[in-house]
């Protein structure tokens, strides 16, 4: 066969062809993912800086009126701002302990058959669309919320009512979209942590509670960080469910109000903007990314210094 | 740019299609080589857009050979192309300023479009007058007991900034971007599904969405149907224009067939069938 008659210096020639192949189709692989996140970051600050010369910066940020169609527009999204900050906030608050007690159970607490229906049960809560949470949203949780709204509400002549859309619900709805995420993610650190920490914990005397609490969790703590930062991401980003259940008009974060997203802000007047308003919503998106960099840029020091904190 | 349907068949079958009973068959003899081949180029709103779409498709089946695209580019450019000659016809939802008329645009109206007030079915309110829907909109009414209802608190829904239908809603109440909504969707559809579903809730909606599953409310003691519309009498409503540069009797034979077909039988069928109202 002609293979045998290679010679070992033949062989080792072919053994290079094919090593430098693999490594170049696997840094083209990795240049791929850098050159869209330039890309992006690229195509952002061009398209919404224009708007910012424009308006103004301050005017933008902290501006409280959001009328870009009217005679003279104003463009101050200090609200928009606000409510994504504080819908995300709440989201994380209520779906991060959830999620982690969830973790706790699969991982520590449940027999493996019980796990073995949980676990499938959670994750195919990642693969349901945003917008069917939205439309759950619409039908279920708006309406309970109204009446929960007409009941704190009865008499009052200040506030307006909307029907039940409002923070609250975009925030439960962003809590339940978290979920997943922040379980599985959660499962896994607490999977990694080293059996001898339990052993050692439960030879010293402490009730399996308290083994959880004490020992376990602090020792996954990096991984549950990793976890909250997946989960922020993930609440920030979400535009559909948001949309469907916040209504979607501008004002500030409180929990019966009507409020609007930043990703809402762009996606819902896309459709018929143009001129200063159109590069006003680029603007939008460019606060949205620099916000979520930054968060992400701050959660991953928090993880890092947690990491330190443990060695 | 969107680019509508382009049909380019031969002229075979072209004489038997146009049928006798058309009253300018004697010229349709002469003109026929003239607009076998021809394009009609339409620029202009967005909200004209299933209109021009569906007139254009109707067109091009009843003239085989003609090619009609539609370009969205909003009102304001369509009219602007047409006064500087590329393109033939601006679709526009707003009449005419007298800058653009001074320019050569002549206002040519193909159909009438209404705005529909709706509530939700346990409602028992039926008519309002402007004056109750401006306090509405203006959170000055917040209870459905102040308009002669039952005791149920008022929950405003509109459209997006930058809509058409909020603008003219707006401008028809005085109240140019100062509404104070509870809800705002990104369509008409959006805002029927939350009317219909919240108890309390009022609406404005495009008439082409016919109002399904909410009770639509008669302003002024005026139903909005399509002949209150048409004579004018049902206060919210707008007229959709096709922009020519100079008359319509100034245009070539492939323009002036255009509004024949449009204005005539065949093509007011098409506007009533997309839900708009029809002028002839």
């Amino acid at each position: 066969m002609e293979k045998g008659k290679d010679t070992i210096l033949e062989k080792g020639k072919k053994r290079a062809a094919v090593e430098n192949a693999a490594q170049v189709i696997f840094a083209s692989c990795a240049a791929f993912s850098v050159f869209i996140v330039a890309a992006v970051t690229l195509y952002m600050i061009v398209s919404g800086t224009p708007a910012i010369f424009r308006v103004g910066l301050k005017e933008i940020l902290f501006g409280t009126v959001w009328a870009p169609a009217s005679a003279r527009p104003r463009y101050g999204i200090f609200s928009i701002l606000l409510t994504s900050l504080a819908g995300t906030s709440l989201a994380v608050l209520i779906g991060v302990p959830v999620g982690v007690l969830t973790a706790v159970f699969l991982a520590e607490v449940a027999d493996a058959w019980l796990a073995s229906l949980v676990r499938p049960a959670v994750e195919l809560l990642a693969g349901i669309p945003s917008v069917i949470y939205g439309l759950l949203g619409v039908r279920l949780l708006n309406p309970l919320l109204y009446k929960l709204e007409l009941r704190l509400f009865a008499g009052s002549a200040t506030h307006q009512f909307t029907g039940g859309s409002n923070l609250l619900a975009a925030s439960l709805v962003l809590a339940v979209m978290i979920l997943p995420t922040v379980v599985s993610v959660s499962e896994t650190a607490l999977r990694a942590v080293p059996p001898g920490v339990r052993a050692a914990s439960l030879a010293l005397g402490a009730s399996r509670m308290q083994t959880v609490f004490r020992s376990v969790l602090p020792a996954a703590r990096p991984g549950i960080v990793t976890a909250v930062v997946l989960g922020v991401g993930r609440a920030l980003g979400e535009a559909m469910a948001v949309t469907l259940v916040s209504g979607n008009s501008v004002h500030l974060p409180l929990p019966f109000s009507s409020v609007r997203f930043l990703t809402a802000a762009i996606v819902s007047e896309m459709g018929y903007s143009e001129g200063l308003h159109r590069q006003m919503l680029f603007t939008v998106g460019l606060v949205l990314f620099v916000f979520i960099m930054a968060i992400n840029f701050v959660l991953h020091k928090m993880m890092k210094e947690g990491i330190r904190a443990d060695e | 740019m969107f680019l509508l349907g382009a049909v380019s068949a031969g002229g075979d079958g072209f004489a038997e299609d146009r049928g006798g009973a058309s009253p300018w068959e004697g010229e349709a003899e002469r003109e026929e080589e003239s607009f076998r081949a021809g394009t009609i180029r339409m620029e202009g709103s967005t909200s004209m857009g299933r209109l021009a779409g569906a007139l254009g498709e109707g067109f091009m089946e009843k003239y085989p050979g003609v090619t009609v695209t539609v370009e969205f580019t909003g009102t304001g450019a369509g009219i602007g192309a047409v006064i500087s000659g590329d393109t033939d016809i601006g679709n526009s939802s707003r009449a005419l300023t007298d800058r653009e008329k001074e320019g050569g645009a002549v206002e040519n109206v193909v159909a009438l479009d209404g705005i529909l007030l709706c509530v939700d079915s346990s409602n028992t309110v039926r008519n309002l007058t402007v004056r109750q829907l401006a306090d509405i909109y203006a959170g000055r009414l917040t209870n459905w007991s102040q308009a002669g209802g039952r005791d149920c608190p008022v929950v405003t829904v509109g459209r997006e900034a930058g809509s058409g239908t909020r603008s003219d809603f707006e401008a028809f109440l005085g109240l140019r971007e100062s509404c104070d909504y509870a809800n705002e969707m990104d369509s008409s559809g959006a805002v029927l599904a939350k009317v219909a579903a919240t108890p309390g809730a009022i609406g404005y909606v495009s008439l082409e969405t016919k109002g399904e599953g909410v009770i639509v409310l008669s302003l002024e003691d005026v139903e909005p149907t399509a002949e209150n519309i048409r004579d004018g009498t049902y206060p919210l409503s707008r007229t959709l224009i096709m922009v020519t540069r100079g008359e319509i009797s100034d245009q070539n034979t492939l323009i002036r067939t255009w509004f024949d077909y449009v204005l005539g039988r065949e093509g007011q069928e098409i506007v009533s069938k997309v839900g708009l109202v029809r002028v002839d």
